[in-house]
């Protein structure tokens, strides 16, 4: 793994921006524009990351950026991607930077489109599990027994397990990244880089605002997160799976922190814990960890 | 109409050669004489055939750009968006719903300043399924910034898909275009038309340069970030301003043109027989063709009447409707199309590109040929002879009459 000091110095993220304090979104951001070293034209859908990229004429990323509409992220991508090719710059990547939103939601029939033409884009999917952008409200990204603005006594369905779906398209890359591993997450952008073909990576991406933590343990809930086995770290090449390094000690439920560790934190999940423990509910939540681990390894190992 | 090759080249073009094609594949060819850097196209009856005539000429290799096999008419128009952002010539084609599902697509390349050339093959919209004429589906995208032309012959469709790319890229211009083809009526139906190879299209169309921003690495920008409300309106005027120009403009593109390869289609409003006409039949599309006809034999019986053909419809020609209202006595203004709740477009703005002036001429709308059904040289000279009884009377009558309505 790619030690800090490997890391290029220089910033496509620049200071100043308008994100909230404690953005993880801007933490992968960084990380990922570092390994990609400037050659690449990101395309960003609406979502947190046309926001805060700041206001006109002011921008902070350092890159091109080309912002399109909700659901049209892979499909102006495509288009990008196209005209580099008539114009011989064929090597540039074309990134797209979209929310969970933008991509499990409206976004999901442009970017099946675009994967099944066999683009050579790199799909990127922070996620921080709502529309943060106008609220917090629900998205197909919201796990199970989360408030949100449009479910205020807890989502009554768990996520949708995207990764499946994306894996179906065959892309010649995929992985998964957390925020709070950075070192990880730009192996990844690294390795994406010098593949060509369509490629995915989704990132899990804390959110102090919809989640309602304090805006110092960012950090602090995406270990969490992977240590209690809530979100899994892997990588597959073609059709070779890997679990990455820190999950897969994970893979073993006995080795993983309790969820509720992961879960007290937000008060998102408030309502597991007060004014009673829901005990019914954690073991749900419980269930549900493990069958993400059973069919993610069933079905894409 | 120029359906005639040997015409062309004898007002001062050379390189004019007659082709046998349909309007869709007429359009098709457009791209590879205009040099289209990247189609983004999905099939939609009646566009169909122009994606699928694009298809075999870039499988073929006469077509060299980039051909995006979308998985929707939305996706169509924002691969468009995405290449013309990047610096690439890009072109789509669509009809009726596809047309509506760009509905947002539109607005974002209009607002991105996108010179992007849109073939719409007018169709009607659902319910009930019809999948024959109707105006409604480009009437209700009025209103997006796109330039709309509607045109009346296969000819005339090629040339005005090659003339938009020169209007759309011009810095006083950059907005984006769309073309109207009347469903069936052309796009399926075979025509001779002046076909110019890429060599000679190059002589009046240079290789599309962004001169404002493009997607670049090495000199990165930002573009559609957040604007708030001290800026956003001057984006909106800027737009407002682009899309006026575009009449203008469009004079030096047909000045050019004919220059090249003399063709000309009559400016933003085609006359025929209009200076002496007390008695103007507006119309868009291939009713305005065929009317003609009904001028001719109208003319023969002693009225006089002219054909003034709407080719450009946004910008509306406000100038030249004011010249035409100078000296005509009553416009019979026929849409093919409705704002419902209101009436004719066209007559509707034709009505408000007069209000202004001391000019009142009787101004008469009517409404049909819905749904593909036909508007025949008989039903047209039926609308002229109903504006001039009106006139002859003194007496308007209705302002709004659907013409052939079922009881």
């Amino acid at each position: 793994m790619v030690t800090a000091k490997e890391m290029p110095q220089r910033e496509y993220v620049l200071k100043g921006n308008a994100s909230c304090a404690g953005c993880q979104d801007m933490v992968a951001l960084r990380h990922a524009l570092k390994a990609l070293e400037g050659d690449v034209i990101q395309v960003v859908p609406a979502c947190c990351t046309s926001v805060v990229q700041s206001l006109w004429p002011k921008e902070c990323l350092d890159v091109p950026v080309l912002n399109t509409a909700f659901m049209a992220a892979a499909a102006t991508a495509s288009g990008v991607k196209a005209a580099l090719k008539v114009k011989g710059r064929d090597s540039t990547q074309v990134m797209v930077w979209a929310g969970d939103g933008g991509t499990f939601d409206i976004g999901i029939q442009a970017l099946s489109g675009a994967f099944e033409r066999r683009t050579d884009i790199l799909y990127v999917c922070y996620n921080n599990q709502v529309y943060s952008n106008t609220g917090t409200q629900r998205s197909g990204a919201t796990p199970l027994y989360a408030q949100t603005s449009t479910t205020w006594h807890g989502k009554t369905e768990p996520e949708k397990l995207f990764d499946l779906i994306v894996a179906a398209h065959e892309p010649v890359y995929q992985a998964t990244a957390n925020a709070a591993y950075p070192r990880d997450l730009y192996d990844k952008f690294r390795k994406a880089r010098d593949i060509r073909g369509p490629k995915f990576i989704h990132i899990f991406v804390p959110c102090p605002q919809a989640w309602n933590y304090p805006v110092e343990k960012g950090v602090e809930i995406g270990k969490l997160a992977v240590e209690t086995g809530y979100w899994i770290l892997w990588e597959r090449v073609g059709d070779k799976f890997e679990l990455s390094p820190t999950s897969k000690r994970y893979q073993d439920p006995a080795k993983r922190k309790p969820i509720e560790e992961f879960l007290e934190m937000q008060g998102r999940f408030s309502r597991l814990f007060k004014p009673t423990r829901d005990e019914k509910r954690l073991a749900e939540f419980r269930v549900f960890v493990q069958h993400r681990w059973d069919v993610t390894l069933k079905t894409l190992a | 109409m120029h359906l005639d090759g040997t015409q062309g080249i004898q007002e001062g073009g050379t390189g004019l050669k007659t082709e046998l094609m349909s309007a869709n594949y007429a359009a098709a060819h457009a791209t590879v004489s205009a040099r289209v850097e990247v189609v983004a196209a999905y099939p939609i009856t009646p566009a169909t055939t122009v994606p699928e005539e694009v298809a075999l000429l870039s499988e073929e290799g006469i077509y060299k750009g980039e051909f995006i096999r979308v998985e929707s008419e939305h996706s169509a128009m924002f691969a468009c968006i995405g290449a013309s952002s990047t610096g690439a010539r890009a072109f789509t084609a669509t009809s009726s719903q596809g047309l509506l599902l760009m509905h947002e697509a539109l607005h974002w390349a209009s607002a991105a300043r996108l010179p992007i050339v849109l073939a719409n093959v007018n169709r009607s919209v659902s319910p009930s399924w019809n999948i024959h004429v109707t105006h409604d589906d480009s009437y209700s995208q009025r209103d997006t910034g796109w330039i709309q032309f509607y045109i009346s012959s296969v000819d005339e469709y090629y040339h005005t898909i090659i003339q938009a790319f020169k209007l759309a890229e011009d810095e006083r211009v950059l907005m984006p275009v769309m073309v109207n083809a009347d469903g069936f009526v052309l796009s399926h139906t075979v025509s001779p038309f002046d076909y110019l190879e890429p060599e000679e299209v190059d002589r009046f169309l240079p290789p599309y340069k962004p001169p404002h921003w493009v997607m670049d690495p090495d000199n990165p920008v930002a573009h559609g970030n957040i604007v708030f409300p001290e800026y956003y309106q001057e984006f909106r005027y800027a737009m407002h301003e682009g899309s006026l120009n575009a009449y203008k403009v469009y004079a030096e593109v047909e000045r050019d043109y004919k220059r090249l390869f003399g063709k000309y289609f009559g400016g933003p409003i085609d006359c025929y027989k209009c200076e002496d006409a007390d008695v103007l039949f507006v119309s868009l599309g291939t009713i305005g063709a065929e009317a003609k006809d009904a001028i001719d034999q109208l003319r023969d019986e002693g009225y006089k009447v002219g054909n003034a053909r709407l080719r450009m419809f946004r910008p509306f020609p406000v100038v030249r409707a004011r010249e035409l209202a100078k000296k005509a006595k009553a416009f019979a203004c026929f849409d093919r199309g409705l704002s419902y709740g209101f009436g004719g477009p066209a007559a509707g703005d034709l009505r408000s590109s007069l209000y202004a002036t001391k000019y009142r001429p009787m101004i008469k709308s009517y409404i049909g040929g819905f749904g593909g059904r036909d508007v025949t040289i008989t039903d047209i000279k039926e609308v002229i002879l109903d504006t001039y009884k009106s006139l002859e009377s003194g007496n308007l009558g209705p302002e709004e009459t659907w013409h052939d309505l079922m009881e």
